[in-house]
């Protein structure tokens, strides 16, 4: 950044837009491979703490533990189990999300009106069926809402894998932005998280608006 | 599709007892037959057993001893998920799906016996006709859409989808209020007259076992059946001190739930529209029975309220709302308590019976019902 | 593996704590010093805020917005948003601690503030009433009935904000703020890796103290009398409850 010049520069925003659209491609895939995997996790760990109650306090205890961690330590200390890799990142973007998701799947499955497990039940739906074909559609809006803020969330870590060379929208922030003294690749690595994050969060919020067209009719 | 009759259902011996020995069972050796087509309530305090009777019926509880049999066969010969699919199940709370249409709704049951298409859409549009919705404006609704009394119709619907022979109904009319409830409970009688299934109904009013049943099996607490008995026969000769307590000091009142609007000669109220001339009005309402006011009925003949002969006066035609005393409403299968608690609180002490697209049909006063229970004084 | 006993062995080495160009004990001040300032500064622009809408009611779609914005922004986002503004403002001096500072209170605004709000609104209306009844003026009420109702939510979302500050802080050396994230990124590029795992260790450390310290206060602070009612909306880490992004 040297005086005289234009504090944000346009001319370098065209002539990058390749390198721009790469890193915008490496977080996307970052935070959508983390969720996918972190959603599946964390479905597996609520149905194992609803069927045995005793576990969630645990699982609980330690995801809060490891999402108070600062990711770049969490980064960092997962280095000598992983590598200096991508799945290093991977492996600390899921466990983030675990904490959000797994308290979030649990409660949206609580939260199914007891009175229509038991019609369920009267009725004859046997219990896989009655999962599937009741309680799960019940309590999507619940569980889509968590992963809203889970992906939002996740937008915002990923920028952190470029400390360790994960590249993504972070890299626009750091390396080629405060490491260079140059606001506008700064600018534009903010400004396109901040972007990413709304789209993710509108585009789940189509999907649960799709999903539960019932929800509609209660006002929600 | 005719629906198919009730199923005799029996217990023989039945006992439940959770945990370890040592205090009382919550059901203690059951034994009574439900005759087919009946309607048998089963009423009593709160620990008495009586949910849980019911609820081994489709073995949401499985009974510790004894048997339960449908028809002859016992309800253990087949998996549980199967049984409940051939039984009716209706809960206080109704428990609609939220996720699914009034249609869908009603078309679980059907759908988990694999039933084709076309038989569960025709079934399911014979069911919302059976219970006065309309399916063309219905069938696609969800339930936060509904009223709380359409909810409990549509899951009596539901219930009934699959065409059990056997319907278990726990309080299904208890979260409503006292005026609803009354509709709801003449509608499902007026229902059962068509269909006549085997109803167990749980209920901890009284005056609900009494109106509803055929035949009331009181439950006390431990869960052992005190009386087992048609409501008559109950209120004139309670089997013991508990049952006398439990029906109530006021047997006398309760004597009124046995009868029915239906069972009074109705007299024919002066009927006037809007539209109608004053003077012919006052004119017809001085030739009549000396009762002093005439009912003004909108275009389907449904009441909207009472006229006396002042309000009649002057020329011109009466309007719509020109009734200033609203009208009380009873319909055929209301008991002739509820009705007179009905007439007493209203101004004009006359009740209008109306049918079941609330049309006018006829009269009752506080004289008929009790030129009724003159008649019905001595115990039959 | 053998990298952990590198981290362990350079925190073990008392010299590598008392340098004092470069020592652990250095950083850590530094660390510490920064997210305290923050969330000071946080506090003191968040909660009146917050605390204020959730009383009055008025003025919810700017508390509405302030949780998007703090959703959407990334935390290092802000390090870099302020940075070059204030080295732009005042040059050599716009290094360090000032951008880091500023960035982090920034950060630590939206929990604190829509939290205050929520904890307020969540305060049962007869409570207010009654006080109001009784003579209280507005001040009285908001000290002596509201905020005590509301005080569980509102330190949920002053621990949540620590956390995040404290987190974030490490980060603060990327514009020349010092902290233990310092060695974490120095040492990545320079690639002495025994301080940077070493460093890493402490920053968790750290940070699940800081954790269980405002749990334990939070705990401590609430009257037996209040319970924390139930939350049906997804829940963030921590028990922030937060309103809706666009419905």
């Amino acid at each position: 950044m040297n005086a005289g010049e234009p504090f944000i520069r346009f001319d370098w925003i065209i002539d990058n837009l390749d390198q721009i659209g790469q890193r915008l491609g490496e977080h996307v895939l970052m935070v959508v491979a983390s969720v996918l995997i972190g959603f599946a996790i964390s479905f597996g760990l609520a149905l194992l703490a609803r069927s045995h109650r005793w576990t969630y306090g645990p699982i609980i205890a330690v995801t809060s533990t490891l999402y108070a961690i600062p990711s770049l330590a969490l980064f960092v200390l997962l280095i000598p189990i992983t590598g200096l890799s991508l799945t290093t990142g991977i492996v600390a973007l899921v466990l983030y999300t675990l904490l959000i998701l797994v308290r979030n799947i649990v409660v949206a499955l609580d939260g199914v009106p007891p009175e229509v497990v038991e019609a369920a039940t009267g009725m004859g739906y046997g219990p896989l069926q009655r999962f599937w074909r009741v309680e799960l559609p019940v309590a999507t809006p619940v569980i889509v809402a968590g992963l809203r803020i889970a992906t939002v969330t996740t937008v915002g870590l990923v920028a952190i894998t470029t400390f360790i060379g994960l590249g993504g929208l972070g890299y626009l922030i750091i390396n080629s932005g405060t490491r260079r003294f140059f606001p506008t690749s700064i600018y534009v690595g903010v400004a396109l998280c901040v972007v990413l994050a709304v789209v993710a969060d509108l585009l789940l919020l189509w999907l649960q608006r799709r999903l539960t067209p019932w929800a509609a009719a209660q006002g929600r | 599709m005719q629906d198919a009759a009730g199923a005799v259902v029996a217990f023989e011996h039945v006992t439940k007892r959770y945990g370890r020995s040592g205090g009382p069972p919550a059901v203690d050796d059951l034994t009574f037959t439900v005759a087919a087509g009946e309607i048998c309530v089963l009423v009593g305090p709160s620990g008495s057993g009586k949910t849980t009777t019911m609820k081994m019926v489709n073995r949401l509880i499985e009974p510790t001893s004894g048997r339960i049999t449908i028809d002859g066969q016992d309800v253990m010969s087949l998996p549980a998920v199967e049984l409940r699919r051939r039984i009716g199940y209706v809960i206080q709370q109704v428990g609609l799906f939220p996720h699914l249409t009034v249609a869908e709704n009603i078309a679980v049951v059907p759908g988990l016996l694999n039933w084709d298409k076309p038989r569960i859409q025709t079934r399911v549009e014979e069911l919302l006709d059976l219970i006065g919705l309309e399916a063309g404006s219905y069938a696609n609704r969800y339930p936060a859409e509904l009223s709380g009394g359409e909810r409990q119709r549509v899951g009596v619907a539901r219930a009934l989808a699959a065409d059990p022979p056997v319907m278990l109904m726990d309080e299904p009319f208890g979260a409503v209020d006292p005026i609803r409830r009354d509709r709801l409970q003449n509608e499902f009688l007026r229902l059962q007259d068509k269909v006549g299934k085997t109803v167990i109904f749980v209920t901890h009013d009284v005056d609900e076992a009494i109106k509803m049943a055929d035949r009331i099996a009181i439950l006390q607490r431990g869960g052992r059946l005190a009386q087992y008995d048609a409501p008559a026969a109950i209120l004139a000769e309670p089997a013991s001190e508990f049952v006398e307590h439990f029906v109530g000091a006021d047997r006398g009142l309760k004597r009124l739930s046995l009868n029915r609007v239906s069972d009074l000669e109705l007299t024919h109220p002066i009927v006037v529209r809007a539209g109608d001339d004053r003077a012919a009005a006052r004119a017809r309402l001085r030739d009549g029975d000396g009762a002093g006011y005439a009912l003004l009925v909108d275009a389907e003949g449904r009441p909207i309220g009472w006229i006396d002969d002042d309000e009649l006066a002057g020329g011109g035609t009466i309007t719509a709302n020109a009734a200033r005393a609203g009208a009380v409403t009873v319909e055929p299968e209301t008991t002739l308590r509820d009705a007179l608690s009905a007439l007493l609180g209203s101004s004009v002490m006359l009740g209008v019976v109306v049918d079941e697209r609330e049309r006018v049909i006829g009269l009752v006063s506080v004289e008929s019902i009790s030129d009724r229970l003159r008649q019905a004084g001595s115990p039959t | 593996m053998e990298l952990f006993g590198q981290g362990i062995a350079w925190l073990a080495d008392p010299a590598n704590w008392t340098d004092p160009r470069n020592g652990i004990f250095l950083r850590l001040w530094e660390h510490v010093s920064l997210s305290a300032a923050a969330l000071a500064a946080a506090i003191a622009i968040g909660l009146p805020i917050g605390l204020w809408i959730g009383h009055t009611g008025r003025g919810a779609t700017a508390v509405i917005a302030i949780a998007n914005i703090g959703r959407a922004v990334p935390s290092i986002g802000w390090l870099g948003i302020v940075f070059p503004l204030t080295l732009v403002a005042l040059g050599r001096g716009g290094l360090g601690f000032v951008p880091s500072v500023i960035a982090l209170t920034a950060l630590g605004i939206p929990p604190i503030v829509t939290n205050a709000y929520a904890g307020m609104r969540e305060v049962d209306a007869d409570l207010v009433e009654a006080g109001r009844g009784m003579g209280m003026r507005e001040l009285d009420v908001v000290r002596q009935v509201e905020i005590p109702v509301a005080l569980p939510v509102i330190l949920a979302g002053i621990r949540v904000s620590a956390v995040q500050i404290v987190a974030t802080a490490t980060l603060a050396a990327i514009v020349g703020g010092g902290t233990l994230g310092d060695f974490i990124i120095q040492g990545i590029f320079v690639r002495a890796l025994d301080r940077v795992v070493g460093a890493a260790i402490l920053v968790a450390i750290l940070a699940i103290l800081t954790e269980l310290a405002f749990s334990l206060l939070e705990r401590r602070a609430i009257s037996p009398g209040i319970r924390r009612g139930g939350q049906t909306a997804p829940i963030e880490p921590g028990g922030v409850a937060l309103p809706r992004v666009a419905g």
